[in-house]
């Protein structure tokens, strides 16, 4: 239709509405339809049309300071010098990029750009993936006509244990600063000095200790920042790399693993919408070290001088054996599992499958004492993205800045842009407290009481029915039962109805591992019950994959009674754990980088790992150990590839009917999986919290990024990062124990005393005592009764 | 009388009219007691006899042009707030440091209540919740006067509560900056006020008015357009506009540095004085020293492109210097005799802006260094051929396109008028090229001149190279 035949004739009903969201533009020349708000970058990046750009990042506030996205835009008044990341589409705007002034101005830029970075590509780290290097080829002026001499400084200094800075390669883009404030909430980073002395710095004595910090590196458009675990380790030119997802904890952030000449080098966030948004936690981005290092290679049977390298086919008899026997002594339930959150789905359901189906014991279960139960999983589930969207996060768990990092900084930007609403309950002040609207700090145990309370209070109960509720659920003390915190959840839940639960589990694959069937058939124990078991000598034949209740489980001499208890242990790891060296067989696991498949997050969303180096040694991925063990105990699981498994998965899991090989390879953000109906919700739990004596600290022990566990203890460049282990009172605490901040005390409970030093922390509680769980020489697990409601213990002076 | 041993600087000859100096032949001009005694705070009383609309209306009828640089109507400023976002803020640009630039100070110093009265007058008629007066670091004189009075105001009840027993209440904020030349720039005032980096903000949004400190509606103010209400008050807008041209009433002060005999502070009338008026005449600089010729001048402040005595007839008139090619900005006016070395004074300039780029966008920071590097080169009698013509290119990268200079017929060059394009953040950035352009437009020979050793390769600079501390 023309504009003159339109002009005549009425609309008709069947015209299409104009989008009010629509505007209209052209780039350089070409119509497009671009969106209202939208900056002029984006839109001409929708429309094909790529701006040369440094400082801006999608996923950052614009700043428009390194003047390289530079256009000319004529909004009616002629053409005009335009900031193309600061400045939204208008009506009818025509940018040009490639006018010969838009050309003039980014040559110019560039060429004031290159001014002072030196030009030392051939060893700069940067050189081949270098955006300076590459917008210099595309839109720079082909020569410099700098004759000065050149900014000088310093060849690069740490800024952290983890970063270098080379000032001189600096452009001052706010890339890495702006990060370090806006997103990680760490603005350990900062410009200092002003004109052309500017620089990056950290302020005095204080190091950019962000457990975030590796995101600086993998942003800066230069190679100013590189990180100590890949430095001069590889050219990118070299390097192969695969798509995957990060199993360090349950958020999966999307991942880029990189390897050369077969060894991993590196891993870059992938920006994942839903997920982590093209950010990493430190721990996850150079956990990978762990997986070159120290690792198992071959099986080990234990004979009489210990345990002994052997051969698959003997040590898989062994297993084998060992379970037969097991079986034969005192029946199937003789034998209990425990572990599979490390692994793949596919690992988990094999093992699931060779548990329930041919070994036919009850006693599987993924968790290692330290989560809440698996019933938490079949409250209605929240997203990600559902709880960045919400009125109101309720936080009910642990600190997520220490165990679940991107969920965090997810949350955390959900309060700073979308002015979403924290109501915090937690036994100490965590990374999220002073983002919260509300922040309740209770005694342990007094988590329901807390609930109630802000339940009853008007402002409170006005804002949680004010909006969708999510609340975050999750264990935020290994010295207390999970018991008084389901409690409160269901407190929680039936005062606001319609609230959604993001299960704060922590383990890499461990709602994966619950949902494809390593949990408790009915009359079955969970972790605890099969530990004591083992300790009442009940237990024949305990097999750990990937579990070592000796770091892990809250309750070490549990721990270490079930495993002197256990008849035999067969241990399938990556490491020689402390729990490993007590195992009869252990076979040797390949771990991440080294195996295909898919892995669940703790939203239940299903995203692919990747394989990129070959296995260590002769480890092999636990599905395939599951199967030949089937096979020796005489049954084919039928699984002769991991595809297999997948597909298997996909057919015979409740939930995972969605989640199949094609629709994982559609959607490279994943498929969401739903909780299996034979997952029960857990029946109304009430809690009698016993009374504290008022001699008495109530213990709260809680996870720091940095521990003990295998990744970071067998990560070089993470191991040293570990706080240790400090018994940390409230300052008035201090006083009336009688000591100086500092001093070693004794702390003891009903279990056992230690001896530690003990710190000065007004985060902490009046009356309790926190403790950091699982630190290099921590010995806190000593002082946790896996039964009690609550853990109280005495601090003296020495 | 010539001048007063209590206002260095400053010179009054001649019956000329007075709106903001009127107290500085006063030795003691600057206290409370004399201020009331000279007809202080009138102009607020008669404010607060009217509606805040009323008051408006007076400012926005008298054209008052912002004395600060760019020129811009203050009652039209304070119109472009949006009406319903509350609350407001005024804030006083103290921070006076244009090169060649000391008229606020003057002001501050010898008539701190008077600024103090101005702000309660914009505060009472644009709607403001509270006033931040930025005073410049290197200037204790003026913050210790202007506390002074303020200590002083709000004994005597004219600032605070309830002031003069209206329902009109205004605290006034002093506050002293950190010695920061680009903290001049309103927006950069405004993050150094909020406690960050003197760093300019980001446009748009184009005024603090809609998105200012703290993110509310804000007013930046310069002391001297302040300083011209309560006179405005008291004696109305036909009174104010009386004096100059329609297009440019009122009083300006100017500060005349350089090569003339009577170097000082004056106030002159706005629109109908000129250049040579200010620059020979006998109330004023009385002639170029030692009976020299001039060579060039800068018409307003150290980033304003260059006239040449063929300018001089120019009044002080903003339309028509900009069509000339220049600005009158701040009200320093630099003079330069046939004795100059231009490259060298160029250098000079140059290099005050490229030591005070705050440093975030890429054209100002490299580009006025480089600027700076090449002239020094230069001057030091390293230059090559390629340097002039470079230089130009340099300049093109922060200022694409032409850039204002002046008309000379010697040379045979119509005038680029005002305004031109930047890539950069703020003016910080074409300030350390306009000396430069002007420079090399309108003496080029001067620079050839310097260009002795052909075709050399360039050595070092003398630009000493950063410090590396800070390594930990």
């Amino acid at each position: 239709m023309t504009a003159t035949e339109n002009a005549g004739t009425p609309p008709t009903d069947d015209a299409p509405v104009p989008d009010p969201n629509a505007v209209q533009i052209t780039v350089n020349g070409v119509a497009h339809t671009a969106r209202k708000g939208q900056l002029v970058i984006e839109a001409a990046a929708d429309a094909g049309v790529y701006i040369p750009r440094f400082c801006y990042h999608e996923r950052m506030t614009p700043v428009g300071k390194c003047r390289m996205c530079l256009v000319e835009a004529d909004s009616g008044r002629g053409p005009a010098v335009t900031v193309s990341c600061m400045v939204p589409v208008m009506p009818d705007m025509k940018v040009e990029t490639e006018s010969p002034m838009a050309k003039r101005m980014q040559e110019g830029v560039l060429e004031l750009l290159l001014a002072n970075h030196p030009l030392d590509c051939p060893v700069c780290d940067k050189g081949g993936e270098c955006p300076l290097q590459d917008q210099t080829m595309t839109h720079g002026p082909g020569e410099s006509r700098f004759v000065e001499e050149k900014r000088h400084y310093e060849k690069p200094i740490p800024i952290s244990d983890l970063v270098f800075l080379d000032r001189e390669r600096c452009i001052l883009c706010d890339r890495c600063t702006r990060f370090a404030d806006e997103v990680a909430g760490d603005a350990l980073i900062h410009f200092i000095s002003r004109g052309n002395t500017t620089q990056v710095m950290t302020f005095p004595d204080e190091p950019f200790a962000s457990y975030f910090s590796g995101n600086t590196v993998q942003i800066c458009p230069v190679g100013a920042l590189t990180a100590k675990p890949y430095r001069f380790k590889a050219r990118p030119w070299d390097l192969e790399e695969i798509e995957s997802t990060c199993t360090t904890c349950a958020v999966g952030c999307r991942t880029v693993v990189q390897s050369s000449r077969d060894e991993l080098l590196r891993s870059q966030g992938v920006d994942s919408d839903p997920v982590n948004w093209g950010w990493m936690c430190d721990k996850g981005r150079f956990g990978f070290e762990a997986v070159r290092t120290e690792r198992v290679t071959e099986p080990l049977v234990r004979t009489a001088h210990g345990l002994e390298p052997t051969g698959w086919n003997a040590a898989l008899r062994s297993a084998v054996q060992l379970i037969e026997d097991g079986k034969l002594a005192a029946g199937p339930s003789a034998v209990a599992v425990i572990g599979g959150a490390r692994g793949s789905n596919e690992d988990a359901f094999a093992w699931a499958r060779l548990a329930h189906d041919v070994i036919d014991t009850p006693h599987v279960y993924a968790q290692m004492g330290d989560g809440l139960p698996v019933g938490m999983l079949a409250m209605p589930r929240a997203t990600i993205d559902d709880t960045a969207a919400a009125s109101t996060i309720v936080l009910l768990g642990p600190d997520l800045k220490e165990e679940l990092p991107v969920l965090y900084l997810r949350v955390r930007d959900a309060v700073q842009k979308r002015r979403v609403r924290i109501v915090e309950f937690t036994p100490r002040e965590s990374g999220l407290t002073s983002l919260a609207w509300k922040s309740a700090v209770y005694e342990p145990g007094g988590q329901v009481e807390a609930v109630r309370a802000a339940l009853a209070d008007p402002e409170i109960a006005d804002q949680l029915a004010a909006g969708p509720v999510v609340v975050i659920a999750g264990r935020s003390n290994l010295a207390e039962s999970s018991g008084a915190t389901v409690q409160a959840v269901q407190t929680l839940l039936a005062g606001v109805p319609g609230a959604t639960v993001l299960p704060a589990f922590r383990r890499g694959n461990v709602v994966g591992a619950l949902q494809v069937g390593m949990r408790p058939r009915p009359g079955g124990l969970d972790t605890r019950g099969i530990l004591q078991a083992a300790a009442d000598g009940k237990i024949e034949c305990l097999v750990l994959v990937g579990a070592d209740p000796l770091a892990d489980f809250p309750d070490t001499d549990l721990a270490r009674r079930a495993l002197a208890g256990a008849r035999r242990i067969v241990s399938v790891d990556t490491h020689l754990s402390a729990s490993a060296q007590h195992a009869d067989v252990v076979l040797p696991a390949a771990a991440f980088g080294e195996k295909s498949g898919t892995t669940t997050n703790l939203e239940g969303r299903v995203t692919t790992l990747g394989r990129k180096v070959t296995a260590a040694g002769t480890s092999r991925p636990d599905w395939m150990i599951a199967t030949a063990i089937a096979r020796g105990l005489g049954t084919d699981l039928g699984f002769r590839s991991v595809d297999d498994v997948t597909d298997a998965i996909a057919r015979m899991v409740d939930g995972y009917e969605g989640v199949t090989r094609d629709a994982l390879a559609d959607s490279a953000d994943g498929v969401l999986s739903a909780p299996p109906a034979t997952i029960a919700a857990i029946d109304p739990v009430e809690v009698e919290v016993p009374v504290r004596n008022s001699y008495d600290y109530r213990l709260v022990v809680t996870r720091k990024l940095y521990d003990a566990g295998v990744t970071v203890s067998n990560s070089p460049s993470l191991a040293h990062l570990a706080p240790g282990q400090r018994v940390h009172l409230h300052p008035l605490d201090v006083e009336r124990v009688g000591v100086q901040p500092g001093a070693d005390v004794r702390v003891s409970s009903s279990r056992s005393a230690a001896v530690m030093r003990v710190e000065a922390d007004p985060t902490v509680l009046r009356g309790t005592a926190w403790i950091a769980f699982n630190q290099p020489g921590g010995n806190v697990g000593d002082l946790i009764d896996s039964t009690a409601i609550v853990t109280d213990v005495r601090i003296e002076n020495l | 009388m010539s001048s007063y041993p209590w206002a260095a600087g400053y010179i009054d000859d001649g019956d000329r009219p007075k709106i903001v100096t009127s107290r500085f032949h006063l030795e003691d001009g600057y206290t409370l007691e004399r201020y009331q005694a000279t007809g202080g705070y009138d102009g607020l009383r008669r404010a607060l006899a009217k509606s805040p609309a009323e008051v408006h209306d007076e400012v926005r009828g008298a054209t008052i042009l912002g004395r600060g640089g760019a020129g811009f109507p203050a009652g039209t400023k304070w119109g472009l707030m949006p009406a319903d976002k509350y609350p407001r803020y005024l804030v006083v640009n103290g921070d006076e440091s244009e090169p060649g630039t000391y008229k606020d100070r003057l002001l501050m110093e010898r008539d701190p209540h008077q600024l103090i009265e101005g702000c309660l007058i914009a505060a009472y008629a644009a709607g403001l919740a509270q006033v931040f007066l930025y005073i410049r670091g290197e200037m204790p004189l003026a913050h210790e006067r202007v506390g002074q009075a303020l200590n002083e105001a709000y004994a005597a009840g004219y600032v605070g509560t309830n002031i003069l027993g209206t329902d009109f209440s205004v605290d006034i904020v002093l506050h002293w900056g950190a010695g920061a030349y680009v903290v001049g720039e309103e927006t950069a005032l405004i993050e150094s006020l909020e406690g960050k980096r003197g760093e300019p903000r980001l446009k748009p949004p184009f005024f603090p008015a809609a998105i200012g400190l703290y993110g509310q509606p804000t007013i930046v103010n310069n002391v001297e357009t302040l300083s011209n209400l309560p006179w405005l008050l008291v004696n109305g807008m036909e009174a104010y506009t009386a004096i100059g041209t329609q297009t440019s009433p009122g009083t300006r002060m100017v500060a005349v540095s350089g090569h003339v005999n009577r170097p000082g502070v004056y106030e002159i009338v706005n629109g109908t004085t000129t250049f040579r008026d200010l620059l020979y005449g006998d109330e004023f600089c009385q002639g170029i020293r030692n009976g020299n010729e001039l060579k060039a001048f800068v018409p307003g402040g150290g980033s304003a492109p260059w006239f040449t005595p063929e300018q001089l007839d120019l009044p002080f008139e903003g339309r028509l210097v900009g069509a000339a090619g220049s600005m009158l900005g701040s009200g320093a006016i630099m003079v330069m005799d046939h004795t100059t070395d231009i490259p060298a004074a160029a250098l000079t300039l140059t290099h005050f802006y490229a030591a005070e780029s705050c440093g975030q966008c890429t054209p100002c920071r490299e580009g006025g260094t480089w600027l700076e590097r090449v002239l020094s080169r230069i001057v030091d009698g390293n230059g090559t051929p390629a340097d002039l013509d470079q230089l130009l290119e340099i300049g093109e990268s922060i200022c694409p396109g032409a850039f204002p200079h002046a008309s000379s017929s010697a040379l045979g060059l119509e005038a680029t008028p005002f305004p031109y394009k930047m890539t950069t953040i703020c003016f910080v950035g074409p300030s350390a090229y306009a000396p430069v352009h002007s420079a090399l437009t309108l003496f080029r020979s001067e620079f050839e001149a310097k260009i002795t050793r052909r075709n050399s390769i360039p050595v070092t600079a003398v630009h000493a190279t950063p410090e590396t501390a800070g390594a930990h």
